[in-house]
C-alpha cells in the first residue's frame, strides 16, 4: 500500500525496510532535511563521525564484518567528495555499501551553486552504480534498488544523491513495489557443463592448489570451501583478501602467495598442476609477471563476474556464478582423494621455506608484536589494518582461526582505513574483540575518529606499529631507488600515549619484547578503547618479497 | 578484425535504458579501459524506454575482446552482444554536400545515379545527397566527389543487425580505421600497477 510522505521520511522508511539499524555520517545544509526527521526513527542509530572518509570506512568495516550493507550519510560538495576515498576502497574490494548524499536544490543544479559538486559524475567509476533522484516519488524505489544492487551479484558501493528540495517534497512510497531492473541479472548456479569440466580437471589433477579469494568471504562459503578441500585433500592458499576464509591452523592451510606472501605458498602455486581459483581476480600482486605465472598448471576460475574471466590470466575452465552455489554443484562431483605425495611435498616446502622466521634481535620488531597479538588473542580477534609493512606482518604472523576476521584494504591500498574500519567492525560486533593494527602513517590520516570510538563507548584496541617511518616507502626506495630515501621519515610524531589520554582513552607504551604479553593482556582487559604505542625497529626491507612484475624465480626469501 | 599495430575493432550492439547519464557511463567505461570509439550510433529501439546503441570499438586485441562483458556490468545496459564474428548486415548513412556549379553539375548527378544516392537539396552552387550502404561504397563515392570540392561530409556511424538468413554477407572491411598507431589507446606492457 502506498504512503504519502516527505522525501526524508521515505528514505528512512525504506532504510528500515532494508534492515538498516545504523548509519555513519556528518550533516550539512543539503542533507539537513534528512537529519530533521531522524528523531522520528529511533531505530535508525546515527553515529556521528569526525570526517566523511571515516563514515565511509566505518560503513565498510561494518559491512565486511557483518555481511550487512553499510550505510553512510554526507552533505553536498565537500561532504560528498570526502566520501570518495571510502567509495573507491569499497569498490576495489567489492564491499556492499550505500552512501546517501545531499545535493543542492534542483533549481540550483548546474549553476556552480554554493557547495555544489557533481558527485554522481565524480563517483561513476568508483561505484557499482549511482543515482541522482529528482522526484520524491522515485526515492523509495531507488533506495530499494540501491540495496539490491549493492548486496547482490558482485557486491559494491552504490551512491544516491538527493537534492535538498527532494527531501522536503511530498511523494508516494510503496514499500512493496517490485524492482524494475531489466538490465541486472544475478548469477547464481553455474552452467552444468562448466561444473562438469571443472570437476573433471580436479579429479584428474595430481598437484592441485585452491586459491581462495575475497569471493569466498563475500559469499560466506567458508564451510563449503573446507568441505571441498578436505574431501579431495587439496592444499588451500588464500589471497591477501581471502585470509580468514580458511582456518590457518588447519593442515591444508598453505598461506598466501605473491609479493609479500610466504615463499612456500608462492612455490606451491608455481609447482601445482591445477589452480582452482575461487573468487580471486588474479590480481597483479599475486600474478606478478603474467607470462611466467604458474606456467605448468591448468586453471579453473570460479567467479560471479564474467568480466573477470580471462582478464589477466587465460583459464582452462571458467565457472561463472555464485561461489556458494557452485560449491554445492561441485562437491558431489569431486572424488575423494588423498594426494599423499603432493601434500608431503607441500609439507616439505613449508619446512624448507618457513619464510616467517623473525630476524634475531633484542629490539622490538613489528613481527614480534603481531606474533604476540596472535598468541594472546589465540588468533580469535577481528583484525583491521592500514597499508604498509605492518599490514604484511599482520597478514603473515597473525594466525586467523575464525572465518571472516581479517579486514584490510587490499585492492585500493588505502592508508587510514585502519582507524575507522575498526569502529565499524566494533559497532557491528559489540561483543567481539577488535584489534586495529595501525601504521603510524595511516593512523595519522584518520586518527580524528578516535573521538567517535570514545563517544560511542567502542572498546577498539589500536596497536600502533610505530616505526617513525612510512616503512613501505623506505623499503621501495631501498629496493628500487638505490636507497635514496626521500620523504619517508617522521621526525615529529606525537606522543601517542598522551594523545590517547587527550582523547580520554587508555594509552600504553611498549618498547621491549618482554613487555608485549602483559601490555596486550592489559589492553584486552580494559573495557574501553585503548592505544598501544608499540615502538618498533625501523627495517628497510620486509621479506619474503617478489619484486613488482616479477615471478617466483626472483623471489627473495631472506636478506643475504 | 585486426587493424594493424596490435589493435582490433569490434562491433557491439547494446540495448540500454533510455535515461540521462547512460552515455556518460558507457563512454567513461571505454575511456577507463582504454577502448577508442570508432563509431557510435544511438536511437530509440523497438521496445519503449530502451535505446539501441551500435558501437565500433577499437583497442588492444586482448583488451577489446572483453568490451561486451565490461559493458554488461553496467546496470543500465539491458542486453549487449559482441557481433563482430556473427553473420551481420550493416549500413551507414552519409550526407554529402558538394560543390556543383552548372559546369560540373551533370557529372556530379551522374555519379549520384551510379551510386544510387539521392539528391535531397539543391542550391545555386552546391547540392546535398544522401547515401547509405557499406563503408567501401560510401568511401569510394566520397573519393570520387573530392575533385569537385567537398563542402561537408556527415556520417552516422555503423548500424548493424544479425542476418535473418544463413547466407554470409560480404565483409565490409575496417571501419574508418586510422592506420597510424593511435596514441589514445593504452599500451599493454605489464599488468603490474607499479603502486605501493
Ligand atoms: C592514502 C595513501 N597514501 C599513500 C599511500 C602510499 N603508501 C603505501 S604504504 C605507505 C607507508 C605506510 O606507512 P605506515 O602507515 O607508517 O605503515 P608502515 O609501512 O610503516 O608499516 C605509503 C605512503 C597509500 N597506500 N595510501
Ligand atoms: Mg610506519
Amino acid at each position: 500500500m502506498s504512503k504519502h510522505l516527505s522525501g526524508s521520511q521515505i528514505v528512512c522508511e525504506a532504510l528500515l525496510k532494508e534492515g538498516v539499524d545504523v548509519v555513519f555520517g556528518i550533516p550539512g545544509g543539503a542533507i539537513l532535511p534528512l537529519y530533521g526527521v531522524l528523531s522520528q526513527y529511533p531505530d535508525l542509530r546515527h553515529i556521528l563521525t569526525r570526517h566523511e572518509q571515516g563514515a565511509a570506512h566505518s560503513a565498510d568495516g561494518y559491512s565486511r564484518s557483518t555481511g550487512k550493507v553499510g550505510v553512510a550519510f554526507a552533505t553536498s560538495g565537500p561532504g560528498a567528495t570526502n566520501l570518495v576515498t571510502g567509495l573507491a576502497t569499497a569498490m576495489m574490494d567489492s564491499v556492499p555499501m550505500v552512501a546517501i548524499t545531499g545535493q543542492v536544490g534542483r533549481a540550483a543544479i548546474g549553476t556552480d551553486a554554493f557547495q555544489e559538486a557533481d558527485i554522481t559524475g565524480a563517483s561513476m567509476p568508483l561505484t557499482k552504480h549511482n543515482y541522482l533522484v529528482m522526484r520524491a516519488d522515485d526515492l523509495g524505489a531507488t533506495v530499494h534498488e540501491a540495496f539490491h544492487i549493492a548486496r547482490t551479484g558482485r557486491p559494491g558501493p552504490v551512491l544516491i544523491d538527493i537534492p535538498k528540495d527532494v527531501f522536503t517534497e511530498m511523494g508516494n512510497y510503496d514499500p512493496d513495489a517490485p524492482l524494475d531492473l531489466p538490465g541486472y541479472q544475478i548469477p547464481c548456479k553455474a552452467e552444468e557443463s562448466q561444473v562438469e569440466a571443472a570437476a573433471k580437471l580436479i579429479n584428474e589433477s595430481e598437484k592441485p592448489v585452491i586459491l581462495a579469494g575475497h569471493g569466498v568471504v563475500l559469499s560466506r562459503a567458508f564451510d563449503e570451501l573446507r568441505e571441498l578441500a578436505e574431501k579431495a585433500q587439496i592444499p588451500v592458499v588464500t589471497t591477501l583478501l581471502g585470509i580468514s576464509s580458511f582456518p590457518e591452523d588447519h593442515v591444508l592451510s598453505t598461506g598466501f602467495p605473491g609479493m609479500h606472501g610466504m615463499a612456500y605458498s608462492s612455490l606451491a602455486v608455481d609447482q601445482a598442476d591445477l589452480i582452482i581459483n575461487f573468487g580471486s581476480r588474479f590480481d597483479d600482486r599475486i600474478v606478478g609477471d603474467a607470462k611466467r605465472f604458474s606456467r605448468s598448471s591448468k586453471k579453473i576460475h570460479v567467479d560471479i563476474d564474467p568480466a573477470e574471466i580471462n582478464k589477466t590470466i587465460a583459464v582452462d575452465a571458467p565457472v561463472v556464478g555464485n561461489i556458494k552455489d557452485i560449491f554445492g554443484q561441485l562437491l558431489p562431483k569431486v572424488k575423494q582423494k588423498t594426494h599423499l605425495e603432493w601434500l608431503q611435498h607441500i609439507e616439505h616446502l613449508k619446512a624448507e621455506h618457513p619464510s616467517l622466521r623473525i630476524p634475531e634481535s633484542d629490539r622490538l620488531m613489528g613481527q614480534h608484536v603481531v606474533k604476540a597479538l596472535s598468541d594472546v588473542t589465540k588468533g580469535e580477534a577481528i583484525i583491521t589494518t592500514g597499508v604498509g609493512q605492518h599490514q604484511m606482518w599482520a597478514a603473515q604472523h597473525y594466525q586467523f582461526k575464525n572465518a571472516n576476521s581479517w579486514l584490510s584494504s587490499g585492492g585500493a591500498g588505502t592508508m587510514g582505513y585502519e582507524v575507522p574500519s575498526a569502529i565499524g567492525a566494533q559497532v557491528g560486533n559489540p561483543d567481539k574483540l577488535i584489534w586495529s593494527i595501525c601504521g603510524d602513517g595511516g593512523f595519522q590520516m584518520t586518527l580524528m575518529e578516535l573521538a567517535t570510538a570514545v563517544e560511542n563507548n567502542l572498546p577498539v584496541k589500536y596497536a600502533i606499529m610505530n616505526n617513525n617511518h612510512l616503512g613501505m616507502i623506505t623499503q621501495w626506495q631501498d629496493f628500487f631507488y638505490e636507497g635514496d630515501f626521500q620523504a619517508e621519515t617522521y621526525t615529529a610524531n606525537p606522543d601517542f600515549v598522551k594523545l590517547a589520554e587527550a582523547y580520554g582513552m587508555k594509552g600504553i607504551r611498549v618498547t621491549k619484547q618482554d613487555e608485549l604479553e602483559s601490555a596486550i593482556a592489559e589492553a584486552n582487559a580494559h573495557d574501553g578503547p585503548v592505544i598501544v604505542d608499540f615502538v618498533i625497529e625501523k627495517v628497510d626491507d620486509l621479506y619474503p618479497m617478489i619484486p613488482a612484475g616479477q615471478s617466483v624465480e626472483e623471489l627473495i626469501e631472506e636478506p643475504n | 578484425m585486426a587493424a594493424g599495430n596490435g589493435t582490433q575493432q569490434r562491433t557491439i550492439s547494446a540495448l540500454v535504458q533510455d535515461k540521462p547519464g547512460v552515455l556518460a557511463r558507457i563512454s567513461g567505461l571505454f575511456r577507463r579501459r582504454g577502448f577508442n570509439i570508432a563509431s557510435l550510433a544511438v536511437g530509440r529501439s523497438e521496445s519503449p524506454g530502451l535505446s539501441r546503441m551500435t558501437f565500433v570499438v577499437e583497442g588492444p586485441e586482448e583488451v577489446v575482446k572483453h568490451v561486451a562483458a565490461q559493458l554488461d556490468r553496467l546496470i543500465d545496459v539491458v542486453e549487449v552482444r559482441d557481433i563482430t564474428e556473427s553473420n551481420i548486415v550493416w549500413r551507414e548513412l552519409a550526407l554529402i554536400k558538394v560543390n556543383a556549379p552548372a559546369k560540373t553539375r551533370g557529372e556530379v548527378l551522374e555519379l549520384t545515379n551510379v551510386y544510387r544516392a539521392n539528391v535531397i537539396d539543391i542550391g545555386v552552387e552546391s547540392l546535398t545527397m544522401e547515401i547509405s550502404g557499406g563503408r567501401q561504397k560510401i568511401d569510394s563515392l566520397i573519393e570520387l566527389l573530392r575533385k569537385f570540392g567537398l563542402l561537408e561530409v556527415i556520417r552516422t556511424g555503423r548500424v548493424a543487425t544479425l542476418r535473418g538468413t544463413l547466407v554470409e554477407g560480404e565483409d565490409d572491411g575496417l571501419f574508418q580505421s586510422d592506420a597510424s598507431s593511435p596514441t589514445y589507446i593504452l599500451p599493454v606492457t605489464s599488468g603490474e600497477s607499479g603502486s605501493v
